[in-house]
């Protein structure tokens, strides 16, 4: 883990001009989660989150993204849901705080159409996990949007009698919509 | 006589919906006080799924009774008996049909979407609204109290017709022929 974010910081740190890197404009971003818990799609979201995202259309082999989730807040959708989900069963976030995203690899697919892949960090759990992007400018900004799959059990999401997923599935949905300040060099 | 008893749809469905109704009451008194666990989880959806299925059931019921008349009082019955049958009769259906709309309107208020049997999804009129939610539920809760004292009533003056005036309001809605 440590390795990691060294790894990713001395990226951030030589990566050329070319790149930008930019915190996101935060009201306009988010990152949401969606499950089914006894069939009903519930949704929730992260409601304070870090992103620092380099990205150069004309290169975007070197694009990057380091994302840290602070995981007290957290919104499950409903108060009593809110209230569950930060407990030791499921995010446990006394002991761990923050989750983490960090790119290992960001491929073009098409015009506009990217794949990252990188680590997922959640309650200590670290994953591969891999999600379509698009990118789009909108209003000089730029726009990243995606969503993949991850499984809560995965990550020990939902311990103890909670890893029943005839009550709340195992599939989770994350949605992420970053909108950067920043527009980078051209 | 061909019509001295309820017909066979009415009586099924009267008791089907009866006991549908009395096991829903007492898990919706159960479930609410529980800590926050997939039981609970479970429980709250069955108890959704019971209250469509006894909303879906009166429909049916209301509609067959629409087309079919109902069995006379029987003829010494005094008027503000027949009255005070028919005022209880209108009573109970009401409540029957609008409890069930309350619980799902206020569920959809909480956030929560009623799929049906976890398949059929049930649109949801309201958007999110806390205060909504706990006022529908509160609402929900209360007219269940009262539908509880309503069947009681029911119950009693079946009771009151089968063993004190010994006539057939009972019987006909059991099955049986009249007494005499």
């Amino acid at each position: 883990m440590k390795r990691l974010v060294a790894l990713v910081l001395t990226m951030l740190i030589f990566i050329p001009g070319a790149l930008f890197s930019a915190p996101v404009v935060k009201d306009k971003s988010s990152i949401g989660f969606a499950t089914r818990q006894m069939g009903v799609p519930v949704a929730g979201s992260f409601k304070r989150f870090d992103a620092d995202v380099r990205f150069d259309p004309k290169d975007a082999g070197k694009g990057s993204a380091s994302i840290t989730i602070y995981m007290d807040e957290v919104d499950a959708g409903s108060d009593d849901g809110t209230v569950e989900i930060k407990r030791k069963p499921w995010f446990d976030v006394k002991g761990h705080p923050k989750a983490w995203f960090l790119s290992t690899s960001l491929k073009e697919l098409g015009p506009g159409r990217y794949e990252v892949a990188g680590k997922m960090t959640i309650k200590g759990r670290t994953r591969d996990v891999i999600a379509p992007v698009t990118v789009k400018k909108e209003g000089g900004l730029w726009l990243f949007e995606g969503a993949f799959a991850i499984n809560r059990l995965d990550f020990s999401i939902g311990e103890g009698p909670w890893a029943d997923t005839g009550t709340v599935d195992d599939k989770v949905e994350v949605r992420f919509r970053l909108l950067l300040t920043a527009t980078g060099k051209k | 006589m061909g019509n001295d008893r309820w017909t066979w749809t009415a009586i099924f469905l009267h008791w089907v919906v009866a006991t549908l109704i009395v096991a829903n009451f007492a898990l919706g008194e159960y479930m609410g006080d529980l800590a926050v666990s997939p039981m609970k989880l479970r429980l709250y959806s069955y108890h959704k799924w019971l209250g469509v299925t006894v909303f879906a059931l009166t429909i049916i019921r209301l509609a067959w009774r629409a087309f079919h008349a109902p069995p006379p009082f029987p003829a010494g019955m005094p008027s503000w008996e027949r009255f005070a049958a028919k005022a209880a009769h209108a009573l109970l259906y009401a409540l029957i049909f609008i409890i069930p709309l309350a619980g799902w309107l206020g569920s959809s208020a909480h956030g929560f979407q009623t799929i049906y049997l976890g398949v059929i999804p049930i649109p949801d009129l309201l958007a999110k609204n806390n205060e909504l939610s706990e006022l529908l539920e509160e609402v929900h809760e209360q007219l269940n109290h009262a539908l509880l004292l309503l069947v009681i009533a029911h119950a009693g003056a079946a009771m009151k017709h089968h063993f004190i005036d010994k006539d057939d309001i009972l019987r006909r809605m059991i099955g049986l022929k009249g007494r005499k």
